[in-house]
């Protein structure tokens, strides 16, 4: 949203000692922004003290911070230039506050980072400076600072802001300006100094006052998060806040995940005038036209440019975390107002944020470090790109009670476009009936069946078992069908004739077929021998009116098969031979199996 | 539609309460009859369309100005607004209070209430509260969270928050503890004058000058504020006296200068 009032927020960040908190104290001193009586009243106090005044102190409010004299928290503080209000988050230096500089500058719509000129780039000037580009803040001014500890040198200058450039330019992002200051003496922060006249840019005021206003997201498509649905006064209005894009009464909704659709009756408020219209950035109340089921977590959007909706995608994320973030841990994501039980299913790369350097062979993301990692959500949830709507490309993770991490979201799988996968779940032909592919969103997977086949002995039962535990633990809906749930009951009434046993295969294939009609994933663990049979069970899983039943005949070959009765498949979708391990037949039907429901 | 910097800081706090009421089961908001804590509620009502979905709790020290309780009560009768009054009774009783002579201010304002406070929480149950505190009113709650947690004993941990960006808040929180919502974190005490002349917010006649040439600037208890020198009769005259002023807004509230760092302790303690 643009203000009227034109203000900037502005984060501070760099490495500890680099001088940040001088910078700030000084930049108010000399526009004279602060309270009346604030410097006096701190001069007298460091007289008190018998210790020299700093500037520093202007920001310090707390006991600890003024006792171990770093930043420990993001403070925000207000100055105002010619041009406009700016207000100063100051973001610690500190290696153990990176959770309190992304605080801070994740509120930031400027970045300023300070470098010490005698000290040069340290590991929180890279770290910075790169968490900044993952939290999405675009205008960057580079201060090199204590130029006075340096005699004033153009070449260090020259030196530091080289070596910063470069690396800036590595990881994408310009630097706008970099400036020669000296923070203690207030050189080139509101007015120029003679003391650096080879130095022909702005100062950093001028800098500051160059970086554009807020940029509007009304261009961007709707997207409507709902917070809450309440039942006041005989309504029922679905309440949020438009993230991006803008909302009018008669627009159609979908919402996603349901992909259940509504028109906008009208639009609520209390004590405001009568809105037809709303955009990005305004709090929201809608009433609809028809009674739909619709709860927190839902997003509400324009079919013709609705996101992805996907149980898989890949971001690059920074992890604050106690303990460091693995793959294979589960986490709360949080995106939006959508909260979904989430899984790191790879780390592409780890990233050591100090050198921004990859880790080699790295199996965890330490405190403060970044990577980019391939997330699995439990449930599918709404998610565009980062670059293309920022509200609804990032996230956070839960650990335990903890917000843990952050990241953004570069790149969503194809086969997840919203249009697609809402397409394919047909949701709104029949509103009665659950529907093939709702219960495909519900589940994050389509049902199957997996029809382990081979000789008594070959190993069928076993590896059902096994596999059925490793889908149960990933969340996907699974069951076995072998003899001893099947014979006592169902089949009770068939014996070993021939005519019996194909009976008795015919409805082992029909059960397993509503079994994965519900949606689950349905392993058949039986010698079934005839080639035929087999055959007649795979017919089976062609449904009328959509794609047949994913059918994985997974073949457990055995020395024994030549010697009886049984009849080899002659295309079986996988073949495990005698000598292979259980992992390693578990291994080779999950990749199998995964790729079909997914 | 044209938006200003009041829709932007109106939008943001509404989303913020929105958060809360949707997270937390059993909560409440902190109403000291201020113009903060008014503006707030009527916040509250913009976002939950004119209602007022959960209780305010006024911590009553017995020391308030009495034309606070008056408009107290008539805007409960006005608004229809839930109404949990709590004081700490027992060292009313005992008469350990600073008026009395035997506490120092800021014992009196952590006995009062912090831990007047701190036994409405503990009696109701909350796990959430709304508090109308400012980033600009003072050092330490510029340092503050969103939504900012507290332990069992209700101490806030300065120097060790949890992350909060992206309007993605802390919400998840172990038994016994509780957490603090600051949905006014991000107003300036200019903007909260602005919104109360923006929105006509009925606000106690203590903020103005009665003809004495003196107003409230901060509403506390009687014994220990201070009228400050104005002449500004109005919402907008004090707008304008705002603009110009460059004296802080707890000049007026003498437990913040009874030592350096005093209000400091007495917030990490649990205080508002």
């Amino acid at each position: 949203m643009a203000y009227a009032r034109n203000q900037l927020k502005l984060v501070v960040v760099g490495h500890v000692d680099h001088g940040k908190s001088t910078l700030i104290g000084r930049l108010f001193y000399d526009t004279g922004s602060l309270p009346e009586g604030k410097y006096e009243q701190l001069v007298a106090i460091a007289q008190r003290r018998g210790v020299p005044f700093e500037f520093a102190n202007l920001m310090d409010g707390l006991q600890a911070e003024r006792d171990q004299n770093i930043t420990i928290d993001t403070a925000q503080i207000w100055f105002r230039t010619q041009k406009r209000e700016y207000v100063i988050i100051d973001a610690p230096g500190h290696k153990e506050f990176v959770k309190n500089m992304v605080t801070g500058a994740s509120r930031a719509d400027a970045a300023l980072i300070i470098i010490d000129a005698s000290e040069g780039v340290q590991e929180q000037t890279r770290r910075h400076g790169y968490l900044l580009r993952l939290i999405g803040v675009r205008h960057v001014v580079i201060v090199v600072n204590k130029m006075d500890l340096v005699s004033y040198s153009q070449a260090t200058f020259d030196k530091v802001s080289k070596e910063y450039r470069a690396f800036l330019a590595s990881i994408g992002v310009e630097a706008q300006h970099i400036l020669p200051v000296s923070a203690r003496h207030g050189d080139n922060l509101a007015s120029r100094t003679e003391k650096m006249s080879w130095f022909t840019g702005p100062t950093v005021v001028e800098a500051l006052d160059t970086i554009p206003d807020a940029a509007e997201v009304t261009d961007q498509p709707l997207r409507f998060p709902i917070q809450d649905v309440y039942r006041f006064d005989h309504r029922r209005i679905l309440a949020g806040r438009i993230e991006a894009g803008t909302l009018q009464t008669g627009d159609q909704l979908l919402f996603l995940p349901s992909g259940r659709t509504s028109v906008v009756r009208s639009i609520e408020g209390w004590n405001t005038p009568q809105r037809e219209t709303l955009s990005a950035g305004e709090p929201a109340g809608i009433t609809l036209s028809d009674q739909l089921f619709v709860e927190r977590g839902s997003i509400a959007v324009h079919a013709a440019d609705p996101p992805h909706l996907a149980t898989e995608f890949t971001a690059r994320i920074f992890w604050l975390g106690r303990t460091p973030l693995a793959a294979g841990k589960r986490y709360k994501l949080k995106l939006v107002t959508q909260e979904v039980e989430c899984e790191i299913k790879t780390l592409e790369e780890v990233v050591d944020a100090s050198t921004v350097q990859p880790i080699k062979g790295a199996d965890s993301v330490r405190t403060n470090d970044a990577a980019r990692v391939v997330i699995h959500t439990r449930r599918p949830v709404a998610v565009d790109l980062f670059e293309r709507v920022p509200f609804m490309g990032r996230l956070v993770l839960v650990d335990g009670f903890d917000v843990a991490g952050g990241g953004i979201v570069v790149e969503v799988p194809e086969r997840f476009a919203a249009a697609t996968v809402v397409a394919d779940a047909g949701v709104n032909a029949d509103v009665t009936r659950v529907a093939r592919g709702e219960r495909h969103l519900r589940h994050g997977h389509r049902g199957a069946v997996v029809w382990l086949t081979g000789v008594p002995g070959s190993g069928k039962t076993t590896l059902a078992k096994s596999l059925e535990r490793q889908l149960f633990e990933r969340h996907i809906q699974v069951f076995v069908l072998d003899g001893e749930n099947i014979r006592p009951g169902l089949n009770a009434d068939l014996g070993a004739s021939g005519s019996d046993r194909e009976e008795h295969i015919r409805r082992l294939a029909e059960v397993a077929k509503l079994f994965a009609e519900s949606g689950a994933v349905c392993i058949v663990a039986f010698a079934s021998p005839s080639r035929a049979e087999r055959e007649r069970a795979r017919k089976v899983m062609d449904v009328e009116d959509g794609p047949s039943i994913p059918f994985l005949e997974t073949y457990l070959s055995a020395a024994a098969d030549t010697s009886s009765h049984y009849e080899p498949p002659e295309h079986a979708e996988l073949t495990l031979v005698e000598n292979v391990s259980l992992d390693e037949r578990i291994n080779r039907v999950l990749e199998h199996l995964m790729r079909q429901i997914r | 539609m044209h938006h200003d910097h009041l829709d932007a800081l109106e939008s943001e706090s509404i989303f913020i309460m929105r958060e809360a009421f949707a997270k937390f089961g059993n909560m409440a908001m902190l109403w000291s009859i201020g113009k903060d804590s008014t503006a707030m509620l009527w916040l509250a009502r913009k976002a939950f369309f004119g209602h007022v979905p959960f209780p305010l709790v006024h911590i009553d020290t017995s020391y308030k100005i009495p034309s606070m309780i008056e408009y107290r009560d008539r805007l409960v009768r006005e608004w229809n607004l839930q109404l949990v009054v709590g004081q700490n009774k027992a060292v009313l009783e005992e008469g350990r209070t600073y008026p009395n002579g035997r506490a120092t201010r800021v014992e009196c304002c952590g006995w009062l209430k912090k831990d007047g406070l701190q036994q409405v929480i503990e009696h109701y149950g909350y796990t959430g509260i709304i508090v109308g505190v400012r980033r600009d009113e003072d050092p330490t709650r510029a340092k503050e969270r969103y939504f900012s947690p507290r332990n069992a004993n209700m101490e806030w941990n300065a120097s060790d928050q949890p992350p909060e960006f992206w309007n993605q808040f802390k919400t998840d929180f172990a038994p016994g503890t509780h957490i603090r919502i600051h949905p006014l974190l991000h107003w300036t005490e200019l903007n909260v004058w602005e919104y109360i002349e923006r929105e006509k917010i009925p606000v106690i006649p203590l903020y103005f000058d009665d003809g004495t040439g003196h107003r409230y600037r901060s509403l506390g208890c009687a014994p220990c504020t201070f009228p400050i020198q104005s002449t500004a009769r109005t919402v907008s005259e004090i707008v304008t006296e705002l603009k110009a002023t460059r004296t802080s807004e707890r000049a007026g509230r003498a437990q913040d200068q009874e030592s350096e760092d005093a209000f400091e302790k007495l917030r990490r303690d649990g205080y508002m």
